[in-house]
């Protein structure tokens, strides 16, 4: 019992980094109608900018000599890194994106797969093949519930992924530019004749996709402090995973597809050896697939933003 | 002067001319109507005047800005409100958001507020529900504000969509088909409903209709539309008349 327990807190910190990136898979979808495949290296962009942004906050609380506590520099390193990654998402956009925006839908799949290659190769150009170590914030305790253990930062970890979804729901659900959101996902010819520009709203979606992401990153860097250029690619994968299982275009659905994903992978890491792990749970997600093939939330034909 | 002026604007789409040496005036709190059978390109005069077409020449100006060029977004903002022929609503959206939805641009409350909430947000949203009500109150549709607006009445949809564009306080509204689909009854409280916004919010209106009726009772001056050209403008009684509409219309009258 209390092995299935502590496999559930597992199962819950692992699906948060699903699930913060499969929102943002699902959110362009559901306005552009196609999957920004350089997602997942936006991920590891992300977990980059906030070991850079974590190392200069270090090194400046070291140099004024101002004893700042880890946790302090931890919320100042997810805002800002959020707040410059979305900037990334907002390039992806520009560049990848808007010219191709009447192209045909498989010019623009490419896109997203060019600007990961980019993106990969790039960071491994510039900062070379060493792996980097992510700075840990904040000491680790471990806390014993009966016979499960859970430390602070699965606490952190979990915590922070639901507190910034509840923002995205709110955001979504009563905002004037999630109700933009929303509208475009139902009629993408309407919303311009009321005045609202798609070149703002687009945007937006990436900027917001990706923030998650990087905090995603963050949370990630915290649990397994190993940065490499690759890092995204399978964990960006399993996310867009989650964002199909979902059901196209539902953010609701994606999130808790992430969290699905990350326990289904827990658990069968603890029943069958961890070399099968993947191999088992994906031929499960196969199966799920087959019998609702629209994934949870998804319709036939419909790729509105569903909450 | 005029409030939106269309002169001489052709548009070809590839090699078929849809649209030939098309001229509109429409003066401040009038009503003109377009009518003509379906493909004379009625609905591509509406795209092109909102800017979801460029037009191949001419010129369109709206309130003494010229519109040639501007994005559809540009367009509704220096006033121009439209409706569509086959409904663009937000299917999974209620009543009342598509109204709030339109009124977008007049809220300007910033990303903090979005998110965590501000004081003004919390204003400018009592503001625009006010305002939302009052034109759901209009339209007849109050009731069903928080309904979604795929589970509404054909009718009712349709009100919510010129409700919806009427929320972007339009000088101008243009009416695609308003009466498509509907009952007599249904028909008669549209023209009531158009009456009453024409005087209420001193909008002037251009309107696609095939109901003759409809168009008769409503509109100072008919347009009517064949192949893309302009064959016969006049007021209502003029049009009726006109040997060539009767044509267009009706076919060839054989006289022996």
């Amino acid at each position: 019992m209390d092995l299935f327990l502590q496999n559930i807190v597992n199962g819950l910190q692992w699906g948060s980094f699903y699930a913060l990136i499969a929102l943002g898979y699902s959110m362009v979808y559901s306005i552009l109608m196609l999957f920004n495949f350089a997602h997942g290296d936006v991920f590891m962009v992300g977990s980059y900018i906030g070991f850079g942004v974590a190392t200069a906050l270090l090194g400046l609380a070291a140099m004024s000599g101002i004893p700042l506590p880890g946790w302090f520099i931890l919320i100042l390193t997810i805002i800002f890194t959020m707040f410059i990654t979305s900037f990334v998402g907002v390039f992806i956009e520009r560049v990848g994106y808007r010219p191709l925006r009447d192209a045909p839908r498989a010019s623009a799949a490419i896109t997203g797969l060019m600007i990961g290659i980019i993106l990969e190769t790039g960071n491994l150009a510039i900062l070379g093949a060493r792996r980097l170590s992510f700075p840990q914030l904040i000491e680790s305790t471990t806390y014993q519930f009966g016979g499960v253990y859970v430390t602070d930062k699965k606490i952190l970890i979990v915590g922070v992924s639901l507190g910034l979804m509840f923002l995205l729901h709110r955001f979504i659900q009563k905002s004037k530019w999630g109700m933009a959101m929303r509208a475009m996902s139902f009629d993408f010819q309407a919303v311009p004749l009321m005045g609202i520009s798609i070149n703002r709203i687009a945007p937006l979606t990436f900027a917001i996709g990706s923030a998650l992401a990087a905090a995603a990153g963050i949370l990630y860097g915290l649990a397994y402090p190993v940065l490499d250029p690759y890092m995204g690619i399978l964990l960006g994968w399993k996310a867009f995973v989650a964002a199909i299982l979902g059901g196209r275009g539902s953010i609701l659905g994606a999130a808790l597809a992430g969290f699905l994903l990350g326990f289904i992978e827990i658990f069968v890491a603890w029943v069958f050896p961890s070399t099968l792990r993947d191999v088992i749970a994906y031929s499960i997600i196969l199966l799920i697939l087959t019998f609702r093939p629209h994934g949870f939330f998804g319709q036939a034909h419909s790729t509105q933003l569903r909450l | 002067m005029a409030l939106l002026r269309v002169d001489n604007m052709t548009h070809y789409f590839g090699g078929l001319r849809a649209v030939h040496n098309y001229n509109l005036v429409l003066e401040p709190g009038h009503i003109v109507g377009l009518i003509g059978p379906n493909g004379a390109g009625k609905t591509t005069i509406f795209n092109l005047i909102s800017g979801i077409h460029t037009p191949t020449e001419g010129n369109i100006e709206l309130d003494g800005h010229n519109l040639i060029g501007h994005h559809p977004h540009e367009i509704a903002s220096m006033g121009l409100g439209r409706t569509f022929q086959n409904l663009l609503l937000w299917r999974h959206m209620t009543v009342l958001e598509h109204v709030k939805m339109a009124c977008y641009s007049q809220l300007e409350y910033g990303i903090w507020g979005a998110f965590f909430g501000s004081r003004l947000r919390r204003q400018e949203e009592k503001r625009l529900t006010a305002k939302a009500m009052h034109l759901l109150e209009t339209f007849d549709v109050a009731g069903f504000r928080s309904q979604l607006a795929v589970s509404l009445p054909y009718g009712a949809q349709r009100r919510v969509e010129m409700a919806r564009a009427m929320a972007i306080n339009p000088k101008v509204l243009f009416l695609d088909e308003p009466t498509a689909g509907m009952t007599p009854d249904e028909l008669n409280r549209m023209i009531s409903i158009i009456r009453k916004i024409h005087t209420d919010f001193d909008v002037a209106i251009f309107l696609i209709e095939h109901r003759l009726k409809f168009v008769m009772e409503l509109c100072e001056r008919i347009q009517t539309l064949v192949f893309g050209e302009v064959i016969a403008e006049g007021t209502p009684a003029e049009i009726k008349n006109n040997p060539q509409v009767i044509e267009a219309y009706l076919g060839k009258e054989d006289i022996h």
